[in-house]
């Protein structure tokens, strides 16, 4: 397990996302409308879509390929399809909006 | 700010609230803005109390907008705090605590107080009203000791109150001084529905009582009738309604009858002090709904701002409300009277009712109880004031005639489809697929079948033909489909939505969604985009766009591929160039490397394969504007050479064309729209299977409309032919707008114009008068665009998004 610090709260737009590569894995991070950060394997079990491009309604991102919905915060898609994406935990500073994640 | 003035709100209500929210968009640095509660809480949702009581919610999740709203907007907010008089010669407010703050302009907005009946013993321990949450508490804490209630009142607040007290376990008895209940709202047969309804639930009924007085020892103990009867209770409730609050007003100076008295403009009598809500009185009317108040309150705000605007002139109201479960609607004059007629269904069975009432040939007046889908439409055919003539049993029944009347056809050639068969094109599901989810999965209506097998969930192209499928194998199973609105998340559709968007002036997606009550709270991406056109085209000049509310293509300003990159087209007006502008986009696409350059469909240049983080880049160096190839807006104006240069042409089909797109580029629609001249009847620029088709001919210039190449293949009708130049350019521009302001989100022009008719909008066109009324709002709507390319490449906030963040660091 580890932690990184990824960037600011400020970085990332209310309901926008941002991306990050760490290893050999891409990350599409998400702000709630809620203030959290939620953090997801950036690649739609479908085709591959970028989830980071999607839109974002409540806790669920549309896949912007063909609309497949995955759930921020379990990974888990939605039905009628099925499928799920790994989920990463985030955690931020209070104090300076820091984003931390951990592998 | 130094130069802005002090605004003071008092009242931290809807009403009010609402109208800051409002003022805020349209000059949000024009006031240092003080606002006043009573309560202790940010401003929250009135309407929503009876579901805080009946324990479905809590008080958080009826709040509009949280104590973060207030600080963001640089807003001080005192709560707990009355203003006991406004000296309007110093122009100070004065609290209850003494706190002195001054205005340049001040609002009152103090709603309504709760009307307690003057009999003696009203003032005992146990008697409330059902107005605020202190309210919601005396209840439940009332609740804890005691067993039985009384409400006194069997309007909409009693009965919720009712409820609410059910739910907490305690024993209740309505009474009402009518012979049936909600008599303002329902007629008898709808009254006498809902009361077996609600006593089914475990309601008393006292009905044509009078309360004569309250008795007890400190708290109440029975409450005593005019006839000499008597009821044994613990806590009385009086919703026996409400009364404008004009305290302040009265303290002030400030002219008031039933309310305070308030011209077209929300002013008083005294400069500097408007007010509006549930404490006015405009043209003798007070109002006690949430629409007028959001009316009254958009008119305020744009005065405040400076905004140009029609005063306002009263509201036509209709009332939609959820009593315990049961729907019920009513509007208009729903009591027939002489030289009105009224027609009825009721099923007690399903405990369903709806009476509608006609007079001289148009609807007047609706009642429904048990299902109140169709009481948007009906309202809208009540303020319309057109004949229903020869519809009144579609308007009854709520089927349309072309459904009453439909065949079979087409049956034979679905029965003989092989089982491998494709039916879904985009998704590729097949005949087999579809029989299955019918006949194994339980799916008998066409919205499971969608969700279940995604047949006809994308672009809709087969829908006929699944529905055709579902009734083959479904037979006479095929359940009713719920009420489809605009997607899952609403049982609205669209025309509902956007009248009531209007009515309300409600302004952003977020609000549209709470107010009509979406059963999907955060929408999803159907809906989402739709809103966000429907308010945009709605209200061009103060609605901001939601760019989280926008597809990916249209939130990037570049269409996504199937490998996460993206292409640039830039535009190419009229499909015409120069060697300067090809030498540009080429070395741009050989600096970055695009692996793909193709001509597209209608005469520009696409570049495949880019990377996002590089699009800012590319545009700059292009230096062009935004091809939107992307979005829901004017694609491409295709044109042929015209008389330029070819032997048959007989007008200027190039400049046409680069004077219409160059007059269209970055207009919002409700769907992609695409536009070609062609320089005489050969028509090389295939401009009759266009949204939009120009067609020159000798002296003059052909209008056609309504074509269509992609997935519904529709040629296009002559909408009319005119002479001049002028003239195509007003006919487009009314023909576009109309189009904008009628069409459902993502339905092309070939649709539409199947749906609403060639005739209606040749109707609509036909007058110079509409055309012109038509093409000013176009050019409103197109007054306040811009390029989004240089939007983007000139403002680092927006960029950022196009990058990967610049972490990660270990820690």
């Amino acid at each position: 397990m580890s932690k990184l610090l990824i960037g600011k709260l400020s970085d990332i737009d209310i309901r926008g996302s941002r991306t990050v590569r760490v290893k050999e894995t891409d990350l599409a991070l998400f702000r709630l409308e809620d203030g959290s950060v939620l953090a997801i394997e950036n690649r739609c079990p479908h085709k591959g879509g970028l989830l980071s491009e999607g839109m974002v309604c409540g806790t669920v991102v549309h896949c912007p390929l063909h609309d497949w919905k995955v759930d921020l915060q379990s990974g888990l898609v939605k039905e009628p399809d099925d499928g799920c994406v790994m989920t990463f935990d985030t955690e931020i500073d209070p104090e300076d909006g820091a984003i931390y994640i951990t592998l | 700010m130094t130069d802005s003035k002090k605004l003071v709100l008092i009242g931290n209500g809807m009403a009010g609230v609402r109208a800051i929210e409002h003022l805020l968009k349209l000059a949000p640095d024009a006031y240092e803005i003080t606002i006043f509660g009573a309560e202790p809480h940010p401003n929250y949702n009135r309407i929503m109390l009876s579901t805080v009581l009946a324990g479905s919610t809590e008080l958080k999740d009826i709040i509009i907008n949280d104590w973060n709203w207030y600080k963001e907007n640089s807003i001080t907010l005192h709560t707990n705090q009355t203003i006991k008089k406004i000296d309007t010669q110093r122009k100070v407010v004065i609290s209850d605590s003494g706190m002195e703050v001054s205005y340049d302009e001040v609002i009152i907005a103090t709603g309504s107080k709760a009307f307690m009946l003057p009999i003696p013993g009203a003032d005992k321990e146990g008697v409330i009203a059902f107005r605020d949450i202190q309210d919601c508490e005396k209840m439940f804490s009332a609740a804890k000791t005691y067993k039985k209630a009384a409400v006194i009142g069997a309007g909409l607040l009693g009965l919720e109150a009712a409820r609410g007290l059910l739910n907490l376990g305690m024993e209740v008895t309505v009474i009402h001084k009518h012979p049936y209940i909600m008599e303002r709202q329902l007629d008898e047969a709808a009254s006498l529905m809902l009361r077996k309804e609600l006593e089914a639930q475990g309601m008393k009924f006292l009905l044509s009582k009078h309360s004569a007085s309250i008795t007890g020892r400190g708290r109440v103990k029975e409450l005593q009738f005019t006839d000499g009867s008597h009821l044994a209770t613990d806590l009385i409730v009086m919703a026996v309604g409400i009364r404008p609050n004009v305290d302040l007003a009265k303290s002030s100076g400030i002219d008031y009858n039933n309310g305070i008295l308030v011209d077209d403009f929300m002013n008083t009598n005294i400069p500097h002090v408007s007010a509006l809500g549930e404490c006015v009185e405009h043209r003798g009317v007070a109002y006690g709904l949430v629409a007028p108040l959001y009316e009254q309150g958009a008119v305020l705000a744009k005065r405040l701002a400076g905004v140009e605007t029609a005063g306002y002139a009263g509201s036509v109201t209709s009332t939609k409300l959820k009593v315990s479960g049961v729907d019920v609607f009513s509007a208009g004059r729903f009591v027939e009277t002489e030289g009105s007629r009224a027609m009825r269904i009721q099923d007690d069975v399903a405990g369903t009712y709806k009476k509608l009432v006609i007079r001289n040939g148009k609807l007047v007046g609706a009642v429904l109880f048990g299902d109140t889908a169709d009481g948007a439409s009906l309202f809208a055919s009540i303020k319309s004031g057109d004949s229903i003539e020869g519809r009144e049993k579609e308007l009854l029944l709520g089927i349309s005639s072309d459904l009453l009347g439909k065949s079979g056809g087409g049956a034979s050639r679905l029965e003989n489809m092989p089982d491998d068969e494709i039916v879904c094109g985009c998704n590729g599901v097949t005949k087999g697929a579809i029989g299955d989810a019918v006949l194994n999965k339980g799916c008998h209506t066409f919205g499971e079948l969608k969700a279940c097998t995604k047949a006809s969930a994308s672009c809709g192209g087969c829908k006929a033909d699944v529905e055709g499928l579902l009734h083959f194998y479904a037979g006479d199973k095929v359940g009713e489909s719920a009420k489809e609105g605009i997607c899952g998340c609403t049982s609205l559709g669209r025309d509902e939505i956007v009248e009531q968007i209007q009515s309300m002036r409600l302004m952003t997606v977020k609000e549209v969604m709470h107010v009509l009550d979406w059963n999907n709270k955060e929408g999803c991406s159907k809906c989402r985009p739709s809103l966000n056109y429907y308010l945009g085209m709605l209200f061009p000049e103060e609605y901001v766009d939601e760019k989280e509310s926008r597809f990916t293509n249209e939130r990037y300003h570049a269409n996504i591929q199937k490998d996460g990159t993206y292409s640039v087209v830039p535009r190419i007006y009229g499909g015409v160039t120069t060697p300067a502008d090809l030498i540009k986009i080429a070395s741009v696409a050989e600096k970055f490397n695009v692996p793909l350059v193709k001509f597209t469909g209608g005469q520009r240049l696409d570049l495949f394969g880019v990377k996002k983080e590089d699009l800012p880049k590319m545009w700059e160096e292009l230096e062009m504007a935004s091809g939107h190839a992307y979005g829901k807006t004017l694609r491409t104006v295709k044109t042929c050479v015209g008389n330029t240069f070819c032997r048959f042409g007989t007008q200027d089909a190039m400049a046409m064309g680069i004077k219409l797109e160059k007059a269209f580029e970055r207009l919002n629609a409700p769907a992609k729209f695409k536009l070609a001249v062609s320089g005489c009847p050969r028509n090389c620029a295939e401009a009759t299977i266009k949204d939009l088709g120009v067609v020159a001919i000798d002296g003059a210039w052909e209008i056609h409309v309504g074509g269509n190449a992609g997935v519904k293949v529709r040629a296009c009708d002559l909408l009319t032919t005119v002479k001049t130049e002028e003239e195509v350019m007003e006919w487009t521009s009314a023909y576009l707008q109309y189009y904008r302001e009628t069409g459902q989100w993502n339905e092309r022009t070939a649709h539409w114009i199947d749906r609403v008719g060639l005739d209606t909008v040749k109707k609509a066109l036909e007058k110079q008068e509409d055309r012109l009324a038509l093409m000013e709002r176009v050019q409103k709507a197109l007054s306040v665009t811009t390029d989004p390319w240089k939007e983007i490449v000139d403002n680092d906030e927006l960029r950022k998004n196009f990058e990967p963040i610049s972490g990660p660091l270990p820690v």
